[in-house]
């Protein structure tokens, strides 16, 4: 009987190496055939970005042709406003159904009318100080990305670029600030922030926010606010050193750093903004009596109770103490 | 419709700079804003090629493409020209200019930089044509007074060409197909042909 060739992933393997070898050989083979060709050589060099000798010192000059422009275009025009925009308006959305289906994560307890104190008023001036500036650092830097698209239909050309000249400039001024407050965040933070094995409960719980149940013990900062914190620092850094290299450029920094700079700068950022959703909905609408604490400086006992039971007990011994 | 372009003959260009003299004077551009250079590849070293290089006026131009404010525009011509009312001065079309056409008279810390200048074709801007606003933004418009870009029009080895793409190319095709595929038309053997060697230094025989 006649045995039909099967195919096997392993025949296929050795099919594909052995097309690979002859393909190959005979590109060796062909290159050898049409010897060197000097201006093809040469012309194709400098299509690569070779550099040569130019009398105008100008940034960059010396070099005919820069092929990191074109990667750039594609990557801020192709990728990043083509896809940030889906991403901004899904966790939006996802955001959006959550309160809808979930809905507030209301008090379970009646208001005792007792107050603790959360944030010193030096701990809130600076959460507003670096929160205006990430608002107003977003806005125009989401301009600077959308606003051809979305405001010059609306605004008309010159009014935009009147207004993206104030953006630009206020962008770049509230820049160093807001990484100047991000660090100064870390600093007074950090020490609530240091991730524990209680956080992994927090999360497997989802905070006890969705469900019934007992609610996931937490100290004076719990899983999920933790792991903004360290977003918000990660991202912070990241989109506060490349927004510097792109802010000065006065210290020599090549054309090639400042493109990188800004595709990490506007990825980044944009994952930042949208992360800070998640945030801006917990401490607002998302949970009733969070926005006390960082307004106000003090929350309801049965807030705290809820949702940080173990500082709620700390703080209730260190009373009686 | 003509669309205009620049070709430099790299077999004719002798890197002497004053494309970009001529350019700077008759715009009056700032200090320090040449918006045209000349580039030598292996320079001093023998078959080393200069050509000189300013705004290449792209079809599909990255400056345009990426510019926030939308202040790039094409001229029937095929001109790329901006507007510096509205330019914000931000670098986007210095980063994705492959010849680095875009420059600034500023460079300060906060990304300051100015409104952007680069060549203009001689074609100056979106003010009245030839008014003294439109020559102090962008310099003279010699198209609009039915002249070529200066460069060009100046070059001493006529080794820039500007104009209408399809003549400035049945030029360049005519040099090419009179050159013959040999680039002895120059050197030794152009200047005294049937001479031989006899005269020739050590250091320009041929390889």
């Amino acid at each position: 009987m006649k045995k039909h060739f099967v195919l096997t992933r392993r025949r296929a393997c050795w099919l594909c190496l052995c097309l690979l070898c002859v393909l190959t050989l005979s590109a060796v083979i062909m290159a050898q055939e049409r010897g060197p060709n000097p201006r093809g050589d040469f012309w194709g060099s400098v299509r690569e970005g070779v550099s040569g000798y130019t009398a105008v010192s100008s940034a960059g000059h010396d070099v005919l042709i820069h092929n990191g422009g074109q990667n750039w275009r594609e990557i801020r025009n192709g990728l990043i406003a083509g896809i940030s925009p889906w991403i901004l308006a899904g966790v939006f959305t996802a955001i959006m159904l959550f309160f809808l289906i979930v809905g507030k994560d209301k008090l379970e307890e009646p208001r005792s009318g007792i107050r603790i104190a959360r944030f010193s008023l030096a701990e809130r001036i600076l959460h507003w100080f670096t929160a205006l500036f990430f608002i107003i650092l977003a806005l125009t830097g989401a301009s600077n990305l959308f606003g051809r698209a979305v405001l010059i239909p609306v605004f008309g050309q010159a009014p935009f670029a009147a207004y993206m000249q104030w953006a630009l400039w206020i962008h770049n001024v509230s820049g160093p600030l807001f990484l100047a407050g991000l660090l100064l965040e870390f600093i007074i933070w950090v020490k609530d922030n240091i991730p524990k094995k209680i956080d992994i409960i927090w999360f497997r719980n989802l905070g006890g926010m969705v469900g019934k149940g007992p609610r996931p013990h937490a100290e004076k900062v719990n899983g999920g606010e933790k792991a903004w914190f360290w977003v918000m620092i990660l991202a912070g850094i990241v989109v506060g050193v490349t927004g510097v290299i792109l802010d000065f450029p006065i210290w020599g920094q090549s054309r090639a750093t400042m493109q990188i700079s800004h595709a990490i700068h506007a990825t980044v950022g944009l994952l930042f903004v949208a992360a800070s959703f998640g945030h801006i909905y917990i401490g607002t609408i998302g949970a009733e009596g969070t926005f006390e604490g960082m307004w106000r400086g003090s929350v309801d006992a049965s807030w705290a109770k809820q949702h940080q039971d173990l500082w709620y007990e700390h703080k209730i011994k260190e009373e009686q103490a | 419709m003509a669309r205009m372009k620049f070709l430099c003959d790299v077999e004719r260009c002798i890197e002497c700079n004053a494309c970009v003299t001529a350019c700077n004077n008759e715009h009056d551009v700032p200090w320090d804003i040449n918006r045209r250079h000349v580039v030598t590849i292996n320079d001093g070293k023998r078959g080393e090629k200069s050509i000189s290089v300013a705004c290449m006026h792209c079809t599909d131009a990255p400056c345009a493409a990426v510019c926030p404010v939308d202040c790039f525009y094409t001229t029937v011509d095929g001109i790329v020209l901006h507007d510096k009312d509205l330019c914000i001065g931000c670098g986007y079309c210095f980063y994705a200019c492959p010849f680095g056409a875009p420059q600034y008279p500023e460079q300060q810390a906060f990304n300051v930089r100015g409104k952007m200048d680069k060549c203009t074709f001689c074609a100056g801007g979106p003010l009245p044509d030839n008014s003294p606003e439109e020559y102090r933004k962008y310099g003279r418009n010699r198209i609009a007074e039915g002249k070529l870009p200066l460069c060009a029009e100046m070059c001493s080895t006529k080794a820039l060409l500007a104009g209408d793409g399809t003549l400035v190319s049945d030029i360049y095709r005519k040099r090419v197909m009179k050159r013959g595929g040999s680039m002895d038309f120059w050197r030794w053997e152009a200047a005294y042909p049937g001479q031989g060697n006899e005269n020739r230094s050590e250091n320009d025989k041929e390889k």
